[in-house]
């Protein structure tokens, strides 16, 4: 069901001038912040448990609670999370570059809330647009009063520096951020401690938030964590900003109340996906980017909401949703998910690094003809390898979950369409190819 | 050539007095470095190890690990055609045959005038323009084989330079506040009003 939900996160992109600060002035920004200076810190955090705010970046973590698990300690930092490297997700792409402001003053109050004197925005290197508005805005919001010593007059202070990123998926897992924000490889951090809230960045206490996160803060403060948590519901509150991309007519960025609205409305509705590309039949969708295990049709009737996808078997994660027609390999959609993984493989993981090369390995001959039968039973064996059972969740084997993530396109795919993959054994080769 | 430059040498130091510690400007002084010349040259890297307090073995071996940034040289203008999922389901691959046929190298390779370096990129983030390109990271899309030959000979005409600087120059917005908020903390009370009231 479409609702008539505001639009939280996207209320200002219908201006073509949305990331100026004259823009963001005059459509309420800033107030939020002052609505929060005006707080102590305990009520800003109780008003952002009240919300019952989940976070965006993929794992759907409240971010209460995250909050909650800050270690006490003398220097504290909170980092933005800005390095969108999901396939099929775009949305931080569209919040850095549209609403820079947003994601800035959502910043400021997170690092209120927390006590924070020191926060950074990590972007992904390859926003260039994305770098040069949100340093626009740290400049501007600087001249605003609104960083830098005593913010808008409150006695409290913050700075904030935005980091480019340089390319690496793997830097969007948390411990791995840090990693890089320090100057190092990417190599997620072994755990326990499980939250950087204990031991982050340079050892010390540090909250790591998602850009689409931070930037539902400014409205929270404004219109109380009660109207939030008023949209949506059970756990999946608010709105949500998702990616629809792939065999579809109109794909690009909705902004939707959760839980109530469907897939079914997301991909066939006129006024979002209107519908497969060109009245084909929709074959499968993955629900929440590449890491999140494929539905079918019979799933379209579910609704956007984090608990009733993981009870059906995957993951709302990323909020990216990717449609495959009838004119899909999905021998093909999963050698090439697996060869993603493979590339970004950090390394230090023997079931993720070495796995994830067998699997693109052996998907790539059966894509290409010299597939054998026996090769459908040697892909689940080495999935087994990398997340024993191959179930969801996925077991963990590996420092982060990037390696236990790989089994879900190609199980899914087997699980699915094992006639699909048999038929590249017998026909030598891809029976879709030239579909299109 | 190779070593910063002294306008640069004195922004890569406003850089380092961003950071708690000097090590995390690493990557933001190699795509300053990079920026220079369009790759980290060894000089480069020697110039950013001694900013960070590191030796230079340590900056190729962090810098080696990210996509973005060269140790070899690249062409004037990096393409990076995506062929992730959302990608691929629109024709990437198709785009990227094309591309190497009209720029007559295979993916990794320059063209022989040093115009065109052509690179597979993982997801891109422009899933809504698909099948998408960036060129120095700045993004083109949906791209067929004919968008693909005219958006190649406009910028070798010269005539996106404004939208396309050259490749390494990432963000053309310089910070123009040091760190006000640390300067104005008194020893002691670094969270200042923050602290007192949780």
């Amino acid at each position: 069901m479409i609702t008539e939900a505001p639009r939280i996160v996207t209320a200002r992109l219908d201006h073509e001038d949305s990331y100026t600060l004259d823009r963001y002035l005059a459509t309420g920004g800033y107030e939020g912040l002052r609505a929060a200076l005006a707080r102590p810190t305990a009520e800003v955090r109780a008003e952002v448990d009240k919300a019952s705010l989940l976070g965006r970046g993929g794992a759907g973590f409240p971010a209460g609670r995250k909050w909650s698990m800050l270690r006490p300690a003398d220097i504290t930092y909170l980092v933005i999370n800005g390095d969108e490297s999901e396939p099929a997700t775009f949305k931080d792409h569209l919040l850095v570059e549209r609403d820079p402001h947003q994601v800035v003053e959502g910043t400021i109050i997170a690092a209120y809330a927390l006590g924070v004197a020191q926060a950074f925005i990590f972007c992904r290197g390859e926003f260039a647009l994305g770098l040069e508005r949100l340093t626009q805005a740290v400049n501007e919001a600087y001249a605003h009063g609104a960083l830098g010593a005593d913010v808008f007059g409150s006695g409290w202070s913050l700075d904030l520096v935005v980091h480019p990123g340089a390319g690496a998926y793997i830097c969007g897992e948390e411990t791995a951020l840090l990693e890089s924000l320090e100057g190092k490889r990417g190599f997620p951090r072994i755990k326990p401690p499980y939250f950087p809230a204990a031991i982050g960045l340079y050892g010390a206490p540090t909250v790591v938030n998602n850009i689409e996160t931070v930037s539902n803060l400014p409205w929270i403060i404004r219109n109380g964590g009660e109207a939030f948590a008023a949209l949506g519901q059970g756990s999946s509150t608010g709105t949500r900003l998702f990616a629809l991309s792939g065999r579809v007519e109109r794909p690009g960025w909705y902004e939707l109340e959760m839980s109530k609205v469907t897939f079914d409305d997301l991909i066939n509705h006129p006024s979002l996906g209107g519908g497969v590309k060109g009245g084909k039949a929709l074959k499968a969708f993955i629900p929440g980017g590449v890491s999140a295990p494929w539905f079918g049709p019979e799933h379209l009737s579910l609704g956007l909401d984090q608990d009733a996808v993981g009870k059906a078997g995957s993951m709302l994660g990323s909020g990216s949703v990717v449609v495959m027609d009838e004119t899909t390999c999905v021998v093909r959609a999963a050698w090439r998910i697996t060869r993603f993984f493979h590339r970004e493989s950090c390394g230090q993981c023997t079931p993720c690094r070495e796995g994830s090369g067998w699997l693109e390995k052996i998907l790539r001959r059966l894509e290409e003809g010299d597939g054998r039968e026996a090769d459908l039973d040697l892909l689940m064996d080495a999935c087994d390898n990398i997340a024993p059972g191959v179930s969801w969740p996925p077991q963990q084997t590996t420092i982060c979950v990037l390696g236990p993530s790989i089994p879900s396109s190609i199980a899914s795919g087997i699980r699915m369409f094992r006639d699909e993959f048999l038929l590249h054994v017998k026909e030598g080769g891809c029976p879709m190819r030239g579909a299109r | 050539m190779g070593r910063l430059t002294p306008e640069n040498l004195e922004r890569a130091r406003a850089i380092v007095a961003l950071y708690p510690e000097r090590r995390s400007a690493l990557i933001p002084l190699c795509h300053l470095a990079q920026s220079q010349e369009g790759w980290l040259s060894p000089e480069a890297m020697e110039d950013v190890a001694v900013l960070c307090g590191v030796t230079p073995a340590e900056v190729r071996g962090t810098a080696s690990f990210y996509d973005m940034l060269h140790t070899e040289p690249v062409g004037r203008h990096v393409v990076a055609v995506c062929t992730n999922i959302a990608c691929l389901l629109a024709g990437a691959y198709e785009l990227i045959e094309h591309a190497e046929k009209h720029l007559g190298v295979s993916v990794g390779q320059t063209t022989e005038d040093g115009e065109f370096t052509l690179e597979e990129a993982e997801c891109l983030a422009g899933c809504d323009i698909a099948p998408c390109v960036q060129v120095n990271h700045r993004f083109f899309g949906p791209l067929d084989g004919p968008g693909f030959e005219s958006l190649t000979a406009e910028l070798r005409a010269g005539r996106l330079a404004e939208l396309v600087p050259r490749h390494g120059v990432l963000c053309r917005v310089e910070r123009n506040v040091s760190l006000p908020a640390r300067d104005a903390a008194s020893p002691g009370s670094p969270a200042a009003a923050g602290e007192e009231n949780r």
